[in-house]
């Protein structure tokens, strides 16, 4: 069987910071698998700008942005293989692998990397009722066959769901002749970064329809009409405020899932809320030796997040190969009262860095709210926000300084400013 | 030229009778509308052979259900198609609903069901962890099984044209005339000359058998609404599980797939339209709630995908299948619901073996008894798959990661006869686009392929056929 030290599924922005990380930590056996015809990863079909701003100071696209870290991995010579898929991962690390170069083999790896990505969910996952016709798309396979294949799915486009690619695709499919008729979100609030909202609906004058959904579907063959309703606060249609649009397109935007069926199949412990590995602050998964990164882990807002969560991953699976291992402590970090969960789950308090940047989503928006820390009930830190929302990912940093002594649990929670 | 038999409607009884026939020194031809074969009640049903407890005694319900059901396991094994003999339960809900069981029970045991028994409590709720505390009893038939519809249906129709069948797709039916003896068929833009006809035309049945016969026959549309959720859910239960029957029908069951998925559904909504496979809020929220009834706290959230069914409900006094000769020559599988899948093949070989007797054909010599079906390479042992990769490596390059299916399987799909021309054809066959993503990451992929394969640009590419166009054009080209 073929032994490698360090194996990375996944070669988009999460995979590629962590094998640049990992060569820097002296990692020199590493390998790179990635499914596509290259390397980049979703980042190849983001044309547009908005990349890099934490990491580069620059607004890159995103093949720029990816291209950056490919540029550094051909540097380093760190091997790669394309169009390579990774079929099944066991407990004790064995890849199993199909590929045009290798065939079908395994690969027994020392240590793993997760950095597999996410998917979109699909209509499926909403049972919006009505005909199955062409010319429903998610908005990610709009994109790839806009940006990459060169093709236009639709000519008078419906969105579904106000996350940033419907956000994205709205803009897309405007500048390049169709007409976008709404963007319909099921919830009172967007879902997608506010820049987004400005920047790809308000200034093209895409009217943006918030507690509104697609109720039916019409047209048996292609696409002819979308029905939407506006929709109650327990998200149920409002008889009476049905409305027909006629389109040709229906692209969604309903959320993104982590792609963890090969976490799973390994038997690493997944949280039921990210459907990501639940991680401790060193990214180490349930089983010693695997590592996860990026959107298998939780999705993220910014790629730059991504890019630097990655490196982390990549330095510890060095160090994981140099020999260190977990302490024996561990301290829980849970989110309560609005902070639906916190990455990574559990810190290590004899081996932690001097910060651990804990990153979380928030349940709902807030306006004049403060994040909290509490040690085993003690507060430790308060840091005010003027606007909370969920669309966009929060990091509170937790000082190795700050824990008290024998501190069990740390909780993290939303409060509301009395005025 | 004259054909023997045309076999209107290529679904899984239309293929079973034209795979059928093709033992036969004859001349035939297959008219399916749709644009390809398995597109309509054959590819949206519950997907269970049934054992045959449910239909009246001696009706040819009863019949052909229990005969299909009996020849289906070696048909599978012949024609390489996934079969799987998993067994059902009928619960009660209620001691007091009993008698309803036993008059189950001995209604299958006349129509010669094996295995019939009655489980109660502990039992039952050993055999089935996730059943609802509420379950009572249940008839027990081990003989019940799942089988893939599409793969059935496709695996009947390669395995006929392999053995000579002409398939004429996008060719619906609109005349069919009395000439010299003969029936001559106006099939999309072909005429067709035939000695006898086989009417397999689901919910359209009655528009054809009505073309040529004297007493009218109609069929009503019977809508069945499901919803199909993610492999991780297919082991919720191992048996097929029906609750006890209303009048429109077997009512609201709970199954695995033979692919591992967990389906709910139907429900059972007489229709106008013969097309209407629409789903509704209604429907869905219906077979939701009564399949709840049978497992609670169902994980709806892994829904996958949601579809409806028609069902070819005969109306009037009887609702029993009409099979046989209606007109000389002509030869009627109308009316042909549930257990319609699990009798298909029976009707199949009735009905070849009544035109060769008509026709006084003889066996020919060169029959092909068997079809492998397209390598799957994901339940293939390492080895096998490894060797396969090996000789065409594009079957180790993955293009739909959710089901894990190769580029060289899609490949096989398209250049099947009759093959797959649309991304649904090629998801019926192979799988693609059939997993958890629902075709997010693969289709663009999948059309790839199809329009390299097909030799045809991609902007002419459908979903399904007809007007189902994937994409309107190129880039830096439209005007809205």
């Amino acid at each position: 069987m073929k032994q490698v030290q360090l194996a990375i599924i996944g070669g988009g922005p999460a995979g590629l910071a962590a094998a640049i990380a990992a060569r820097e930590k002296g990692v020199e056996d590493i390998l790179i698998i990635e499914r596509d015809k290259e390397l980049g990863g979703i980042l190849n079909q983001c044309i547009h700008a908005g990349f890099g701003l934490h990491t580069f100071g620059q607004e890159l696209t995103g093949p720029e942005y990816a291209q950056r870290f490919i540029d550094r991995v051909e540097e380093m010579h760190i091997p790669y293989l394309l169009r390579t898929m990774v079929l099944d991962l066991s407990g004790d690390r064995v890849l199993t692998v199909t590929g045009p170069e290798t065939g079908l083999i395994q690969i027994q790896a020392q240590a793993v990397i997760l950095a597999m990505g996410c998917r979109e969910r699909p209509r499926g996952a909403l049972n919006i009722p009505g005909y199955r016709p062409a010319g429903i798309y998610s908005a990610g396979t709009a994109q790839r066959l806009v940006n990459i294949e060169g093709f236009m799915p639709g000519k008078n486009v419906v969105i579904l769901g106000s996350g940033d690619i419907g956000l994205i695709m709205a803009r897309r499919m405007t500048l390049e002749g169709a007409k976008v008729h709404a963007v319909a979100e099921v919830l009172p609030y967007s879902g997608g970064l506010k820049r987004n909202i400005v920047q790809c609906l308000e200034d093209f004058d895409i009217p943006l329809y918030l507690s509104t959904t697609v109720v039916d579907i019409h047209g048996r063959e292609r696409l002819e009409a979308v029905t939407l309703a506006q929709v109650d606060e327990t998200r149920k249609p409002i008889p009476g405020t049905e409305r027909r649009i006629p389109c040709d397109t229906l692209l969604l935007s309903v959320g993104l899932l982590p792609e963890n069926e090969l976490s799973s199949a390994a038997g690493v412990h997944l949280s039921t809320v990210t459907g990501g590995p639940e991680v401790t602050d060193r990214l180490a998964t349930s089983i010693p030796g695997v590592f996860a990164c990026g959107n298998v882990l939780h999705v993220h807002d910014l790629v730059d997040f991504v890019s630097q969560e990655a490196r982390k991953a990549g330095e510890n699976a060095a160090l994981y190969l140099a020999g260190a291992r977990a302490g024996s402590r561990s301290v829980a970090l849970e989110g309560k009262n609005g902070v639906r969960y916190t990455v990574p789950q559990s810190i290590d308090p004899e081996n932690m860095d001097d910060t651990v940047t804990v990153r979380f989503r928030v349940a709902q928006p807030y306006r004049d709210a403060a994040l909290c820390a509490y040690a085993d009930g003690t507060l430790l830190r308060r840091i005010p926000k003027r606007i909370l929302t969920p669309g966009e990912m929060e990091q509170f940093p937790l000082r190795k300084a700050e824990l008290p002594e024998g501190c069990q649990t740390i909780t993290f929670t939303v409060e509301e400013v009395a005025k | 030229m004259i054909y023997d038999a045309i076999v209107i409607g290529g679904g899984a009884v239309g293929c079973a009778a034209a795979r059928e026939l093709s033992r036969y020194d004859l001349r035939i031809a297959l008219c399916e509308k749709g644009e390809d074969v398995c597109v309509g009640t054959s590819k949206a049903n519950s997907a269970i052979v049934h054992a045959g407890f449910d239909a009246v005694p001696g009706t040819k319900k009863a019949r052909f259900n229990v005969a299909g059901s009996r020849m289906m396991e070696s048909l599978s094994r012949e024609l390489d198609f996934p079969y799987r003999r998993n067994g059902a339960m009928v619960l009660c809900f209620d001691e007091k609903d009993l008698p309803h069981l036993e008059e189950l029970l001995d209604r299958g045991q006349q129509n010669g069901v094996e295995g019939l028994r009655i489980v109660r409590g502990e039992e039952l709720h050993q055999l089935e962890p996730a059943l609802s505390p509420a379950a009572a009893a249940a008839l027990y038939a081990p003989t019940s099984a799942i089988v893939c519809p599409f793969g059935m249906t496709i695996a009947l129709a390669e395995n006929a044209a392999q053995n000579g069948v002409e398939f004429f797709m996008d060719s619906p039916v609109s005349e069919i005339r009395r000439r010299d003896g003969l029936y001559e068929l106006t099939a999309g833009d072909k005429v067709l000359q035939t000695r006898t006809v086989v009417n397999a035309a689901g919910v359209y049945s009655d528009v054809l058998h009505n073309m040529v016969c004297e007493s009218k026959l109609s069929i009503m549309p019977r809508s069945g609404e499901y919803c199909l959720l993610d492999k991780k859910d297919g082991h919720l239960v191992e048996r097929t599980v029906f609750q006890l029957p209303g009048k429109f029908g077997k009512g609201v069951l709970v199954t695995p797939t033979v692919h591992g998925n967990l389906l709910i559904g139907p429900t059972a909504v007489d229709r106008e339209d013969k097309d209407a496979t629409n789903t509704t809020a209604d429907g869905l929220a219906y077979a939701i709630r009564m399949a709840g009834l049978s497992v609670p706290n169902l994980p709806m959230r892994d829904t996958i995908t949601s579809f409806c069914g028609l069902r070819a409900h005969l109306e009037g006094e009887s609702d029993d299948f009409i099979i046989g000769e209606s007109a000389d020559g002509f030869f009627d599988a109308v009316g042909i619901e549930s257990p319609g899948l699990s009798s298909a093949p029976a009707i199949g070989l009735h009905l070849a073996q009544c035109i060769a007797q008509k026709l006084d054909a003889t066996e020919k010599l060169t029959f092909i008894a068997t079809r492998r079906d397209i390598p799957h390479l994901r339940e293939l042992p390492f080895e096998d798959r490894q060797a396969l990769v090996r000789d065409n490596p594009a079957y180790g390059s993955i293009i739909c990661r959710c089901e894990q299916i190769s580029e060289g399987e899609i490949v096989d799909a398209i250049h099947r006869l009759p093959g797959a021309r649309s991304l649904d054809g090629v998801k019926r066959r192979v799988r693609a686009g059939m997993g958890r993503c629902q075709g997010g990451f693969c289709s663009p992929k999948v059309m790839e392929i199809l329009s390299r394969e097909l030799g045809i640009p991609q902007t002419e590419l459908t979903k399904s056929g007809g007007s189902s166009k994937l994409l309107v054009g190129y880039t830096k080209e439209v005007q809205a």
